[in-house]
């Protein structure tokens, strides 16, 4: 199996053989990171540029971490600190960044569209790290990573996606993917963070909680997109966490070995109690273990190949 | 395109039993040994001499699995590399290992190989194990063990075929046209 693209910029353009070919590589690197020498030679002389104009913790550090155990040379920005305060466009940002002569750009921007913009104009790899409310493609292949290693396969399972569906990126590109494979994904929210014909992408809508859970073999919480007015179609964050925040008594319905799957920044209290984020079900942990050995494996296959 | 039989069944068999036996010999027994094998017939070899060890020597060394697609240095002229996973669940610090591999050529792989090993740990010594050695080194890197030296001209093609995989033990030498 080849690996057609220049970039990645979505799921929802990747076939179901592509997605395994990503989740079967990252699986080959998981154990680079568990050794004493945590490197191996592969893209030695390669460049990778991570610009990031909205803040990142995880993907962020997750990314130059994957490109260094391969031996890849990073380099990051950051909004704040770029040109772009200056009003340079993202266009002449990303063509003067290829001046400079990097393989790859991960990108992460507010406005949805922004790293197809760059992968349109320049010759480089470009990763999409997060492109406002639309995708985040690899937050989704490390989701379904994490799944697989868990639950053995990814067809036949029930997925609730819970919390603030219309402004996740999370959610999207996490529904993109799962629809390739036999994945019942049911979505809950209240009404206001159910984005209209969301059925249409074969999912099923559940306005209340606990309906949404049962009988699930993986839960997956979302935090409400402040960021993205998810504030403001709720009346308050308090009457949010009533019905909506993750509890023990929810698990009860839920399949007995159901896990729980969260892509941070996690808001204790409002959409996952402590019990639930911190318990044995939860796995939270492990996607941000398991982001590493994908992005890894997305490094490896966007820049490993022929040039 | 013409097909000659290098090796059959009985012939691959006896060079696994010389080649265990020179291991042991070299090694003064199986003390602190362990076989790390190439994927994918590589670990296939090493689980046979494995075996052997354990009828002579009634003992049980560690086969350890390397995948060297990390490591390769023509990485980025293949079309999709296609990285499995190296399964070496042993401490590789200060034993004696030996790659088993099927084919030797180039020693570009070898030295791949050797290469990822060195990433795990120091092992005290690394040896060479190989079924067929075809020639044509372009790394100064040679076997310590070979079941046969062949060989072979840039338009032949030797290929090793073990049941485990292949469904027969054949080690096959074709002539392009």
């Amino acid at each position: 199996m080849n690996w057609p693209y220049k970039d990645l910029l979505g799921t929802r353009e990747l076939s179901r053989e592509e997605i395994l070919l990503i989740l079967d590589t990252a699986e080959s690197f998981k154990e680079i990171s568990r050794r004493d020498i945590k490197k191996v030679p592969t893209l030695r002389g390669k460049t990778v540029i991570t610009a990031f104009y909205e803040p990142s913790t995880r993907t962020r550090v997750s990314f130059e971490i994957a490109a260094k155990r391969l031996s890849a040379d990073t380099i990051s920005i950051s909004g704040t600190t770029s040109s772009a305060v200056k009003g340079e466009t993202l266009k002449d940002t990303g063509r003067n960044l290829e001046s400079m002569r990097p393989d790859v750009i991960v990108i992460r921007h507010s406005m949805p569209g922004a790293p197809h913009i760059l992968a349109g104009a320049l010759a480089s790899s470009i990763i999409n790290g997060g492109d406002g409310a639309h995708e985040h493609p690899t937050q989704a292949l490390l989701d379904l990573f994490t799944i697989r290693e868990k639950k053995g396969t990814l067809d036949g399972l029930k997925v609730a996606i819970v919390g603030d569906i219309a402004h996740s990126r999370v959610a999207r590109s996490n529904i993109f993917a799962m629809k390739k494979f036999d994945v019942d994904v049911t979505c809950c929210g209240p009404p206001t963070m159910i984005p209209p014909f969301l059925e249409d992408l074969g999912v099923n809508v559940e306005y209340r909680l606990d309906k949404a859970v049962a009988d699930k073999d993986v839960i997956m919480m979302l935090r409400i997109q402040k960021e993205r007015g998810g504030i403001s179609v709720i009346p308050s964050v308090k009457e949010y966490a009533i019905f909506y925040s993750l509890k023990e008594e929810h698990l009860q319905t839920a399949k007995k070995d159901v896990i729980i799957m969260h892509p941070g920044p996690m808001n204790r209290g409002i959409e996952i109690s402590d019990a639930v984020a911190d318990g044995p079900y939860s796995v939270i942990l492990d996607q941000v273990e398991n982001g590493v050995a994908v992005r890894m494996a997305i490094l490896f296959l966007l820049l490993g190949g022929e040039s | 395109m013409d097909t000659t039989v290098l090796l059959d069944e009985k012939a691959i068999e006896r060079s696994i039993s010389r080649i265990t036996h020179q291991i042991l010999e070299k090694n003064n027994g199986s003390g602190s040994l362990s076989l790390i094998g190439i994927r994918t017939r590589g670990v296939y070899l090493a689980r046979r001499i494995q075996e052997q060890i354990r009828i002579i020597e009634k003992k049980e060394v560690p086969v350890g699995i390397l995948d060297i697609t990390m490591y390769r240095d023509d990485i980025f002229k293949l079309k999709t590399p296609e990285v499995k996973r190296t399964e070496i669940t042993f401490d590789v610090n200060n034993i004696t290992v030996v790659l088993v591999d099927d084919v030797m050529h180039t020693g570009r792989t070898t030295r791949a190989a050797i290469d990822a090993i060195m990433d795990l740990g120091r092992p005290k010594k690394i040896q060479l194990a190989v079924l067929v050695d075809r020639g044509s080194r372009e790394m100064p890197i040679h076997p310590d063990y070979r079941g046969i030296f062949h060989p072979a001209g840039v338009d032949q093609e030797i290929f090793v075929k073990l049941r485990e995989v292949d469904g027969l033990d054949e080690v096959i030498l074709t002539q392009s046209a």
